[in-house]
C-alpha cells in the first residue's frame, strides 16, 4: 500500500474538522457555500453562489492498490498527481476526465462527472466510482460504497454523487476503479460525411472491434483502437482507413477540450442516442462517443434558438446542455419533467436541509 | 424518540387480516381484472417466499398486472389506503427481498413479459420487467449481440429483479454489473407518476437517479420498462484451469494477473471443499488434491484469445500453479465451467440444506478471511465450502447444515452473520450481488452508522415519502439495530443510547 507521506494523517482530521465547523456555521446562518477545488470548472453549470469552501488542503492519496484496481483519494488531490501515480503502474482512469488546468482536483472530476473520448467504450465517471466519503450538512462524515468492485449494501449513493455538482454535500474522499493501460493503441482516419460516419460508427459498434474513441469533424472520422496487439492489428486490417498523424495530441485535444471546436462562440453539448441520425441545427458539430455526444457550436444563444435546440434533441431521445457560453439566457441543464423534478427537490432537501451546498448550481 | 421507518403496528390478528383482505380485494377489483388478483391463500401460497426459502410470510393479496396503466392504478390505490407493497420478479432472489408483508400486497411483474424492441443497429433492447435475463441474449443472438450480466439464475431470473438487485455474474469484472449495462428504466412511483431514469443516450439531465435506483431492492418504484445495452458477442473464448497447493498462492496469482495488465473475462476460484463437493457430481476434471482451483477465461477474436491465454499461462506458472490446463474446445470450456456453475446444486446434493453468503472483500484479505471461516467451522460445528468470484473479491461461502437437526439453522445463521461481520472488518461489504433483503438487514447495522442509515432513508423519502414500497427490507431502522445489538460503535460512544434495550 502506498500512502501519501507529505503530511501526518492527524492534520487531515483537523482539516476535516474545520470543514465541519464551516458547514455547521453556514447551516446555522443559512448562508450558501460554494464547494470548490481548483476552480477550473467555475464556468460549468449555473453560476456558483456563496462563500468559497476551498477543498485543496484536503489532499493526497489515501491508498492505492494496483492489483486491487482501486485508488482512494482525498477530494483536493490534483488530478495530475493521480494520473502520474497510475501511469507509474501502467494504469489509468479509463473515463479520461478532461484536464482544464493544472489545478483540476479529483473532487471536481467526480462532482462534474465529465468524461473523455474513452467514455463510450470504457464507461463514465459514475461507472468507476466505488465508494465515497461525504460530509453532510451537519458536518457529519458519511461513508457509502467502499473499495470493492461489487457492493449492493444500501442505496448506491456514491455513484449518485458523480455529477451532483456538489449539491448534496462535501465529497471528502472517493474510491475509484482503475484499469490497466491498453497494451497497444493505434488511430485511423476516414473521409466520410456526417451521415455516413454515423452509420459506420453504429455498424462497427455492433461488431467485436476494439474501438476506444471516435471523433467526426469537418468530413473526417478519426478512430482509436485499443487492446491486445493481435486484436488491434486484425481490426485495422478489416476496417481500412489511413493512419492518423499526431494521434496522441489529437485525442488529448478532445479530452482536454483544447481542440479549436471548443473555443469561440457558444457551445452546446448534445447527449443523444448514438443511433440518432444527423441532427440538423444551425451551427457546426463535432461528434464523439460513436454518435452519443455531439458538440454544437453556434455564434450566439437566445431563448428561441435554445428552445428549438432542446425540442429537437429531446425528440431524438436526448438532452442539451448549454455547456460553455458568455451569456446564459436559458437554464444550463435541460429542464426536467415535473415528477422527476419533484424527486430531485426532495433528494436535495433530504441531503441538504439547510440548502447551503452549491445552491442553484444545477437547477 | 421515535425513528420508526417501517410499519410498526403489532402483528394484526388473523380476523383483522381477513377483513382487510376482503376490503382490499374489493377495492382492487375496481382497477384490475379478476384474473389479476389472487386472494385465496391456496393461490397466494407460492408467493410466501423467494429463493431464500427459510424466510416465509403469507401475503394479504397478490396482484399480477399486465400493463403500466394497471400498475399505476394499483400504486395509487395502495398509496390511498396506505397498504405496503412488495414487488416481485421471478422470485429467484437469495436474500428474501421479495418476502411478503402480512398486511401487504405482493405485486408480481411476471405478466409484463414482452420484448418491446430489439434493435441491432442501436445495440439496445427495450423490454418489460418480466422478461427473463437469458431471453434477452437469446433474442439478440441472431444479431451477434448479447446482454452481458449473467447471474447464475439467468435462465429464470427477470430483468426487473436484476435492476432491483444490481445483479452481476461471472463476467462482471470485464463487462460490469446491471448498473453498467442498463441505459434507461421507466418506472412508476408510489404516487402513481411515471418517471424515466437515464435515457437511450449515454446520460440524462439532472442527478444520476438511475444509479441509485438500480440495486434499490424494489424500494423506490415499480419498473415497467428497461432499455438494456447489447454488446457484440466475442468470437471465441477459452478458459485456463490452474491448480494451487495453497489458497493464498491462488490469490496471489490473481493479483499477479491484474498487475500484468490483464482483465480476464472470467476469474473464479474454488477451495478444496468445493472441488471435492462438485467433482463427483459433474466430473469436470478438477484436481481434488489441489487446495484451490482457479478458472481464468479469455475472450475476443481467435488471435486475441491466443495471445491472452499465453500471457495468462505465463503469469500463472510464475505464480506457482502446480498444474495448468487450457480448454481445447468449446465443449471442454463448458466442462471446466460446469463445476463452478454447479457448486450450489452440488452443495444441495451432499447436504440437506445450505446457506449461501455473499460478502465482498479486498482480495488481499482473502487468506485472513478464509482462516477466520475455518475457525468458525469449528466454533459452529458446521462445514463451509468456499467459491469465490476472485477477480472482484466476491466470496460465496456455502454453509452446509441440516434444518431437521434442532438449532442447526440458528447456528448456520449465526455463522453467516459472523462471516459478514468479518467481511466488514477487513474493509469489505456484507453483500456483493445478492442484496440485503430481509436476510442481511441486521448485518447492515454492522456496516453502517446511524447517520448513514438516515441518509438512505432520505433517498427512500425522495422517491417514496409514504414508505410503502418494500418498507421492511434492505435498510434497518435505528430501533431494529438497537434490538439487534450490533451497531457500529464510533468514537467509543454507544450509539442509540436513548433507545430501550432488550
Amino acid at each position: 500500500m502506498m500512502t501519501s507521506a507529505n503530511m501526518p494523517t492527524h492534520d487531515y482530521a483537523a482539516i476535516a474538522a474545520q470543514f465541519g465547523e464551516r458547514i455547521r456555521a453556514a447551516s446555522a446562518a443559512g448562508s450558501p457555500l460554494c464547494v470548490r477545488g481548483g476552480g477550473t470548472k467555475d464556468w460549468y453549470g449555473q453560476p456558483p453562489q456563496g462563500e468559497v469552501l476551498d477543498t485543496r488542503a484536503y489532499t493526497g492519496v489515501v491508498s492505492y492498490e494496483p492489483t486491487e484496481l482501486v485508488i482512494t483519494v482525498r477530494c483536493g488531490t490534483p488530478l495530475a498527481e493521480i494520473e502520474a501515480l497510475l501511469a507509474e503502474h501502467q494504469q489509468m482512469l479509463a473515463f479520461e476526465p478532461p484536464r482544464f488546468g493544472a489545478g483540476s482536483t479529483v473532487g471536481g472530476v467526480v462532482a462534474s462527472a465529465l468524461s473523455g473520448p474513452r467514455r463510450a467504450s470504457a464507461g463514465a465517471v459514475r461507472d468507476f466510482v466505488l465508494g465515497a466519503v461525504l460530509m453532510d450538512v451537519q458536518g457529519t462524515i458519511l461513508r457509502f460504497g467502499g473499495q470493492v468492485m461489487k457492493n449492493v449494501a444500501g442505496y448506491d449513493v456514491s455513484r449518485l454523487l458523480a455529477g451532483s455538482l456538489g449539491t448534496l454535500g462535501l465529497i471528502l474522499e472517493v474510491s475509484l476503479k482503475v484499469l490497466p493501460l491498453p497494451l497497444c493503441e493505434t488511430s485511423l482516419r476516414f473521409e466520410l460525411s456526417e451521415i455516413d460516419a454515423l452509420r459506420r460508427l453504429n455498424e462497427w459498434a455492433g461488431q467485436p472491434l476494439p474501438i476506444s474513441a471516435s471523433c467526426w469533424h469537418q468530413g473526417v472520422l478519426a478512430l482509436r483502437l485499443s487492446g491486445a496487439q493481435a486484436a488491434v492489428a486484425a481490426a485495422q486490417q478489416r476496417m481500412g482507413g489511413a493512419p492518423l498523424e499526431h494521434a496522441d495530441a489529437y485525442w488529448a485535444s478532445l479530452r482536454d477540450q483544447t481542440h479549436p471546436h471548443f473555443s469561440g462562440g457558444c457551445l452546446w453539448r448534445l447527449s443523444l442516442p448514438a443511433a440518432a441520425s444527423a441532427v440538423i441545427l444551425g451551427g457546426e458539430q463535432l461528434i464523439e462517443w460513436g454518435g452519443a455526444q455531439r458538440w454544437l457550436k453556434t455564434a450566439a444563444v437566445d431563448a428561441v434558438q435554445a428552445e428549438t435546440i432542446r425540442r429537437t434533441v429531446a425528440a431524438a431521445g436526448g438532452h442539451a446542455t448549454l455547456y460553455r457560453s458568455e451569456h446564459k439566457p436559458v437554464s444550463v441543464f435541460h429542464p426536467l419533467a415535473e415528477p422527476l423534478m419533484r424527486i430531485h427537490q426532495r433528494l436535495k432537501a433530504s441531503f441538504d436541509a439547510a440548502g447551503i451546498f452549491n445552491p442553484g448550481r444545477m437547477y | 424518540m421515535n425513528t420508526a421507518n417501517t410499519v410498526t403496528s403489532a402483528p394484526a390478528l388473523p380476523a383483522d387480516l381477513s377483513a382487510r383482505r376482503v376490503q382490499l380485494a374489493a377495492a382492487l377489483q375496481q382497477v384490475l381484472p379478476p384474473s389479476a388478483i389472487l386472494s385465496d391463500p391456496e393461490d397466494t401460497r407460492p408467493y410466501e417466499c423467494d429463493g431464500l426459502a427459510a424466510y416465509r410470510q403469507m401475503p394479504l393479496i397478490v396482484v399480477l398486472p399486465d400493463s403500466e396503466a394497471q400498475i399505476v392504478a394499483v400504486l395509487k390505490l395502495c398509496n390511498e389506503l396506505q397498504v405496503p407493497i412488495v414487488p416481485r420478479g421471478a422470485g429467484t432472489g437469495l436474500s428474501g427481498g421479495a418476502m411478503p408483508i402480512a398486511d401487504g400486497v405482493v405485486l408480481s411483474t411476471a405478466r409484463l413479459n414482452r420484448i418491446l424492441r430489439m434493435d441491432a443497429y442501436s445495440r439496445t433492447a427495450v423490454v418489460q420487467p418480466g422478461v427473463r435475463n437469458l431471453a434477452i441474449s437469446d433474442a439478440a443472438a441472431k444479431h451477434g449481440l448479447y446482454y452481458a450480466p449473467d447471474p447464475s439464475s439467468q435462465i429464470a431470473c427477470t430483468i426487473g429483479g436484476n435492476v432491483a438487485e444490481n445483479s452481476g455474474g461471472v463476467h462482471c469484472l470485464k463487462y460490469g454489473l446491471t448498473v453498467h449495462n442498463v441505459l434507461r428504466v421507466r418506472m412508476v412511483t408510489i404516487e402513481g407518476d411515471v418517471v424515466e431514469l437515464g435515457s437511450e443516450a449515454l446520460d440524462a439531465a439532472g442527478l444520476d437517479l438511475l444509479s441509485v435506483f438500480i440495486g434499490s431492492e424494489g424500494m423506490l418504484g415499480i419498473v415497467t420498462e428497461v432499455t438494456v445495452k447489447l454488446i457484440p458477442k466475442p468470437a471465441c473464448a477459452r478458459v485456463i484451469m490452474a491448480s494451487f497447493n495453497e489458497v493464498v498462492a491462488g490469490c496471489n496469482a490473481v493479483a499477479a494477473l491484474i498487475a500484468a495488465g490483464i482483465i480476464p473475462a472470467g476469474l473464479e476460484m474454488m477451495d478444496q471443499t468445493s472441488s471435492r463437493m462438485v467433482e463427483p457430481f459433474v466430473h469436470a476434471g478438477y484436481d481434488t488434491e489441489a487446495a484451490a482451483i482457479l478458472l481464468c477465461e479469455a475472450d475476443g477474436t481467435a488471435e486475441e484469445v491466443e495471445e491472452e491465454i499465453a500471457r495468462m499461462s505465463a503469469v500463472l506458472q510464475q505464480a506457482g500453479a502446480s498444474a495448468i490446463a487450457v480448454s481445447q474446445s468449446e465443449a471442454e470450456r463448458m466442462k471446466f465451467w460446469s463445476g463452478r456453475k454447479n457448486a450450489f446444486p452440488a452443495a444441495g446434493r451432499i447436504s440437506p440444506d445450505y446457506y449461501c453468503m455473499d460478502g465482498t472483500i479486498p482480495r488481499k484479505r482473502l487468506g485472513q478471511v478464509l482462516e477466520g471461516i475455518a475457525q468458525m467451522e469449528v466454533k459452529y460445528g458446521l462445514r463451509c465450502a468456499n467459491v469465490f468470484h476472485a477477480g472482484d473479491g466476491n466470496l460465496h461461502p456455502l454453509i452446509l447444515f441440516n434444518a431437521n437437526i434442532p438449532d442447526e439453522f440458528e447456528r448456520a445463521e449465526a455463522f453467516g452473520a459472523e462471516i459478514l461481520a468479518l467481511c466488514v472488518e477487513v474493509g469489505g461489504t456484507i453483500t456483493g450481488e445478492h442484496g440485503v433483503g430481509i436476510e442481511k438487514i441486521n448485518s447492515m447495522c454492522a456496516q453502517f452508522a446511524p447517520a448513514e442509515l438516515e441518509a438512505f432513508f432520505g433517498v427512500k423519502h425522495a422517491f417514496d415519502p409514504a414508505r410503502l414500497l418494500n418498507p421492511d427490507k434492505a435498510i434497518p431502522t435505528l430501533n431494529r439495530c438497537a434490538e439487534f445489538g450490533k451497531m457500529r460503535v464510533s468514537g467509543g460512544k454507544l450509539p442509540f443510547a436513548y433507545l430501550p434495550r432488550f
